[in-house]
């Protein structure tokens, strides 16, 4: 069982959030419309994410299930062209804010890719990139904040012998939780993984998804995936995206045994998609 | 219904394995013709050349004697405009790339600016020599001295290190930014830790073959008015100078056989250091190439 120390006080926040036994939101996106030109990608989206807790979202291809994950931190903004109308509020402020540094929400919502991509660097050095440019010179912190995130990300005894190894000469299943791990390495109060597991082997899968399962104490955590069996497995909250609307968001018990609207019956029973 | 009939593709196939063949041979004719090309001008340069290389053609100034003259004021000269040429051009080059690679905003501006600096790079070195003429021997009043030939060599090779830099920093994969930018990272941490490392061997084999072709370019230095017959070494950046083109083209159209050998000694030099940067070039690119 994987269990974060906290111990110094940039994880302050960490601490803040286990405090609360209730549930509180992360995410309370309001109206969101995204734009890509004149592609109307994401249609009047509703959702309330609570924190500590697994969300999925699932949906058929082109649904609009990665541009919703990219926006919540803002990394859609870098395609050219998009344009957004609406609020997406984390921790009760609106990330569209003009004040609002996407650099400051980066910092707390960490993210994970679809394609593992590590830094041509050593393994040392991927987990260290975040914690250095975010201010921390400290050897020794340095190497405590490594150790930790590669615990926390489970893959801490397969590479403490060759930190110093280029993290390229791993194995793909081994490279995404160097990123997962790279990610617990800024203290993020939010994970992001747009598919993380769809280019892993079904073993590197199971690693993950049980890595998932385990962060899930510390993190609030929001998944993109195109498995269903996946999202049934690991989250606590699903929502099913078709065409950029939220057609259906519930208890993912719910949404697998009774849901409400017909088509969300239809794309879990694999009738499309 | 079929329609391949294999019948007719096995009587075919001697036929497309001849005309295979023959393409083949032409190909090889080609760059056998251009490799032959290149041994003979090593052989005559060379054969010609060194008998004229002995440590006093390093050591002696131009001379109207033959067996006197030397390369030293050329080859120092060379050295001085390149110790301007380089950090110039690299600094102007790479930072014009990174910001129309990393800053700059896609617009129609930028676009014509992208297409235009591409055709620079196909602009004669003359043109070059005119414009460094007006703006920097004249209005600058810089003189023909070391740095105005370094800043109009510069300007000459500065479109090809921007489109060599801007290939590079290309080159670097779109899902490292992206996960540098996930961390929180600004975009200057993103270039200076992500995109320039990944990016600086192609930066700097592109850089270096264009600070070959500075060293070798002649036309401009015709045209600002570089001398040829120097007896001293430059003191200072406003010294005047010769360089080594100068030198070898000076000495080739001197009416003595002799000084035709004294050329070839001189274009020995000079494609030494050009060999020198270039295998510098690949060493870099070997070193420091990175799989992604």
């Amino acid at each position: 069982m994987v269990q974060l120390k906290v111990n110094n006080k940039t994880t302050d926040e960490i601490v803040a959030t286990q405090a609360f036994t209730d549930k509180k939101l992360v995410y309370d996106t309001q109206q969101l419309n995204l734009w890509y030109g004149n592609h109307h990608a994401l249609k009047n989206i509703d959702l309330a994410i609570k924190e500590n807790e697994v969300t999925a979202i699932i949906g058929p291809s082109g649904c609009g299930k990665s541009t919703y994950i990219k926006t919540l931190n803002r990394m859609v903004e870098l395609v050219p062209s998009v344009k957004t109308s609406g609020k997406i509020l984390y921790r009760e402020r609106n990330i569209f804010d003009a004040d609002y540094g996407v650099e400051e929400l980066r910092t707390k919502v960490g993210m994970v890719f679809q394609k593992p991509n590590p830094f041509p660097k050593s393994i040392y050095d991927n987990i260290a990139y975040g914690p250095r440019i975010h201010g921390i010179k400290n050897k020794k912190t340095l190497d405590e904040i490594v150790e930790q995130s590669l615990r926390g990300a489970a893959i801490w005894n397969e590479v403490k012998d060759r930190l110093n190894e280029n993290a390229y000469g791993l194995s793909g299943g081994q490279q995404q939780r160097i990123c997962i791990a790279r990610a617990l390495a800024i203290e993020p109060d939010v994970i992001l993984m747009d598919e993380p597991t769809s280019a892993l082997d079904p073993i590197s899968t199971l690693k993950v998804e049980e890595l998932v399962q385990d962060l899930k104490k510390n993190y609030s955590i929001i998944i993109v995936t195109h498995n269903m069996q996946q999202a049934a497995r690991i989250s606590d909250q699903t929502a099913f995206f078709l065409n950029g609307e939220v057609i259906e968001f519930d208890q993912t018990d719910t949404i697998f045994s009774t849901p409400s609207d017909k088509r969300t019956e239809d794309y879990i029973s694999g009738r499309f998609g | 219904m079929r329609y391949i009939d294999h019948q007719k593709v096995i009587k075919r196939m001697s036929t497309r394995m001849i005309v295979n063949k023959i393409f083949k041979g032409i190909f090889f004719v080609a760059t056998l013709f251009a490799l032959l090309a290149l041994g003979v001008l090593f052989y005559r340069i060379i054969t010609q050349g060194i008998g004229y290389l002995s440590p006093e053609f390093f050591m002696n100034f131009g001379s109207r004697f033959p067996e006197k003259a030397g390369i030293k004021a050329a080859l120092i000269g060379s050295l001085w405009m390149m110790a301007v040429v380089a950090p110039v051009s690299l600094l102007f080059g790479v930072g014009s790339a990174i910001y129309l690679e990393e800053y700059a905003k896609k617009s129609k501006i930028n676009d014509f600016i992208r297409m235009n600096i591409a055709n620079l790079a196909g602009v004669p070195s003359v043109v070059f020599g005119l414009l460094g003429l007006t703006i920097f021997v004249r209005a600058l009043a810089l003189g023909n001295s070391i740095l105005a030939a370094g800043f109009t060599m510069s300007l000459l090779i500065l479109p090809v290190i921007i489109v060599a830099s801007q290939e590079a920093i290309r080159a670097v994969p779109k899902h490292l930014r992206e996960a540098s930018y996930g961390m929180g990272a600004t975009k200057w941490q993103t270039i200076v830790k992500i995109v320039l490392p990944s990016a600086i061997p192609g930066i700097l084999t592109g850089g270096i073959l264009a600070l070959s072709r500075a060293i070798g370019e002649t036309a401009p230095l015709v045209v600002i008015g570089i001398p040829v017959i120097i007896q001293f070494l430059p003191q200072n950046f406003l010294s005047q100078f010769t360089a080594m083109p100068m030198q070898i083209f000076d000495w080739a159209k001197r009416p003595q056989e002799e000084f035709q050998y004294v050329a070839s000694a001189g274009i020995i030099v000079l494609m030494i250091l050009l060999l020198l940067m270039n295998s510098i070039a690949v060493f870099i690119r070997n070193k420091f190439q990175k799989r992604y």
